[in-house]
């Protein structure tokens, strides 16, 4: 795809976002509340697949700067920009400019954590390092616990409303539009390299080191992004909600919908999101079922659930004359 | 490059299948017969880490619209309970009450045990101005999160004061020493209320020791209290903690009383500490042996239902169900404004777990009950009201 038809696409969601935001008050509180979730959840996966999937350093600290972004985030729009501008703590004018400035600064703020996690990557590889990661996270939900001045084990509440489609599909849509032309650009594929064979990567003159740390910074700065959306959505941040199961759960997006695959990895996202709400009438057995039908999707689709030839095949008749598909050479997995 | 050409094609699909289904409306629920019944919310932990207190307190509300159907309903409409479960995990809360709310259509939402997720649901419900009545949630924050959010237990500054007299009129103790659990905000806000009080009536705190959620071995903390020499120690914390405090404290030679707050109740406890914690006290919301009508009417449906006697936890779950049904029989309408007022309005309202008033910051002013334990059961000692304990005087003593 041409950069620019990428970018008309950045646009046209981020139209879409603010259309579907000024209709927001007809749509049912529920369904908005998923279709946020689903979006924070986009965010979540996409970044993620940037570290794991395409340069392929297995990560499992997003929680971690998830956690950073979401309470640097309300710190600033609950503590720090009151603090600071007193007259200009009206919602409003928090919710147009220093929203922003808070996303901004809770994704900066992880994406300096994303140094301080890719540095220690350079010496360690795949289960060594998701443990380190693992670490990471845990470290960061703790000292979060213990803070007394975010709220400690009680969590922080009444972060003020800010959220809502425009920024989250924005958001979603610039994470998508970052990192997919990231990897497809003359530089990002040495994020494609270092995965492949990192010896080969070095040994052809590739900086590996500087590639995992691109990684790690911008997939932490998207999920510091995604924290704060998530904050400001839920109104209240418990640093139990941190914890590595959400770090399992975004790693779970990205291996069902193929690693280093971003079609796929929404897909994922956005299914293993509405499944849970999909299956809420089974009650109890609501998370057995989900498990029994995670297992069945990984059996039949190991490479992931978004494969572009059984699709393209499947779609082909609508398709005619848009792209030649048969010609598309088969990606690897 | 070609295989990323669809990218575009397939966030349109996307996009156009999320418009489907999230642009319908929902259908309106219910006929409109006549007898159409109230439709009232329960979010609770019904998996997960906290899925014991959850299940406990799902009970009691069960039990307790089944009863009020059984009986004819309210205004002649039965109760019809939607119970959505959160998995104990932050952030599932927010999401649950907004589908109660606006796709269950609910009048009232009831929960939940963890102050954590109370708070989530709370600026939710205020926002849609829903009643919200958490049975056991005993963080003072939840019901400053508006004036639709309401509880039907006591708070921890009301308990740590019916400790306090208790240890002063009951135990007759002027020395009193004080082992709190630095990890657990409940266990360090309950010891600051108790000897606030404690000291206002005119007694003394001869020793203040820690420890952590988790840890093992108390001997160092115990040691120190020894010294001290108090007449009884005051140990706030959860069951896990208590029940080894105990032992430790026998096997050192402590033979002065331990007492503590609701954080006790387990039948745990008991498995833990042995014969260690016999004669020793604790404060909760009921007893099963609470000789009023209502709390026996309780404990004999609750244990021909479920074949066990139930926790305090069960009987607020009950409490907040039988509440709301009296706010609506009382506002006369099951909505809005009426309904929130009603349950504001509450007088004196005789529940399982004894005499419920909603006070202006929409907290429950109720009594305490004192256990202690006796031949390895709970056994009830005596009640103590809110006008008992923070009555400010200092005791009169011996």
């Amino acid at each position: 795809m041409m950069p620019g038809r990428r970018f008309l696409l950045l646009l046209g969601a981020v139209a879409a976002g603010s259309v579907l935001s000024l209709q927001s008050h007809r749509i049912n509180p529920y369904f908005l509340d998923v279709a946020v979730t689903v979006a924070i959840n986009v965010i979540l996966a996409v970044s993620l697949n940037l570290i794991n999937g395409y340069t392929g350093q297995f990560s499992l600290g997003h929680a971690g700067f998830m956690a950073i972004g979401a309470y640097i985030a309300a710190s600033t729009t609950m503590f720090w920009a009151p603090g600071l501008l007193p007259a200009a703590s009206s919602p409003g004018f928090i919710g147009m400019a220093v929203f922003p400035a808070a996303l901004l600064a809770g994704g900066l703020a992880a994406g300096l954590a994303g140094i301080l996690v890719g540095a220690p990557s350079l010496r360690l590889k795949g289960d060594y390092l998701a443990i380190v990661t693992l670490g990471f996270g845990e470290i960061i939900r703790v000292i979060f616990r213990n803070l007394e001045s975010v709220g400690g084990a009680l969590g922080l509440n009444g972060i003020p409303a800010c959220t809502n489609l425009f920024w989250t599909i924005s958001m979603a849509a610039l994470t998508i539009y970052a990192v997919t032309s990231m990897v497809h650009s003359t530089y990002g594929r040495g994020f494609t390299a270092v995965q492949d064979d990192e010896i080969a990567a070095e040994a052809i003159g590739i900086n590996t080191t500087r590639y995992k740390i691109t990684a790690f910074v911008v997939g932490a700065f998207f999920a510091g992004i995604a924290g704060g959306l998530y904050g400001h959505f839920k109104l209240s941040i418990d640093p139990r909600g941190f914890d590595f199961m959400k770090s399992i759960e975004i790693a779970l997006m990205v291996i069902l919908g193929g690693m280093g695959n971003t079609v796929g990895v929404i897909i994922a996202a956005i299914l293993l999101t509405l499944l849970p709400e999909l299956l809420r009438p089974v009650a109890e057995y609501r998370m057995m079922l989900y498990s029994f039908l995670l297992i069945l999707l990984m059996l039949t689709c190991p490479q992931g659930l978004f494969q572009p030839r059984f699709f393209r095949r499947l779609l082909s008749p609508f398709l005619r004359g848009s792209a030649a598909p048969a010609e598309d050479p088969p990606r690897p997995a | 490059m070609r295989a990323h050409a669809h990218i575009g094609r397939w966030l349109g699909l996307g996009g156009l299948s999320a418009v489907l289904l999230f642009g319908c409306r929902p259908s309106p629920s219910g006929p409109d017969g006549a007898a159409e019944p109230i439709r009232v919310g329960e979010f609770a932990s019904m998996t997960g880490k906290e899925a014991a207190f959850g299940q406990s307190s799902h009970k009691g509300t069960l039990l307790a619209i089944e009863e009020i159907n059984a009986a004819g309903g309210v205004l002649g409409r039965p109760l019809h309970l939607i119970t959505e479960d959160n998995q104990s995990k932050p952030g599932e809360s927010a999401t649950v009450v907004r589908k109660l709310i606006s796709r269950e259509r609910v009048v009232a939402v009831l929960g939940e045990v963890a102050s954590g997720r109370s708070l989530e649901a709370a600026p939710i419900c205020q926002q849609s101005r829903i009643p919200m009545i958490s049975p056991s949630s005993t963080n003072p924050k939840v019901t400053e999160m508006g004036d639709c959010i309401f509880r039907v237990c006591f708070l921890d500054s009301f308990q740590g004061a019916a400790l306090a007299r208790f240890a002063r009129q009951t135990l007759q103790s002027t020395r009193v020493a004080i082992l709190s659990d630095a990890a657990a905000p409940y266990s360090v806000g309950l010891a600051a209320f108790f000897r606030e009080r404690f000291l206002a009536g005119a007694g003394q705190v001869v020793a203040e020791q820690k420890y952590s959620s988790g840890d093992k071995d108390f001997k160092a903390q115990l040691t120190a209290i020894r010294a001290a020499q108090p007449e009884a120690i005051f140990v706030p914390g959860y069951y896990t903690e208590v029940g080894l405090i105990a032992l430790q404290a026998r096997q050192l030679g402590i033979s002065v009383p331990l007492f503590g707050g609701d954080g006790w109740e387990a039948p745990e406890l008991i498995q833990i500490a042995g014969t260690a914690l016999e004669g020793n006290y604790y404060s909760t919301h009921f007893a099963p042996e609470v000789e009023s009508t209502v709390a026996q009417n309780f404990v004999q449906k609750f244990t021909a239902k479920y074949g066990a006697a139930p926790d305090a936890i069960a009987a607020l779950g009950y409490d907040s169900a039988l509440l709301l049904a009296d706010a609506i029989r009382r506002a006369g309408a099951a909505e809005g404004a009426p309904l929130r007022d009603a349950i504001a309005s509450t007088r004196d309202f005789s529940g399982a777990s004894g005499l419920t008033t909603i006070d202006p910051q929409r907290n429950a002013r109720k009594s305490a009950v004192m256990i202690t334990i006796r031949d390895g059961r709970f056994c009830y000692v005596q009640t103590i009201t809110p006008e008992e304990a923070l009555r400010n005087e200092p005791s009169p003593g011996p």
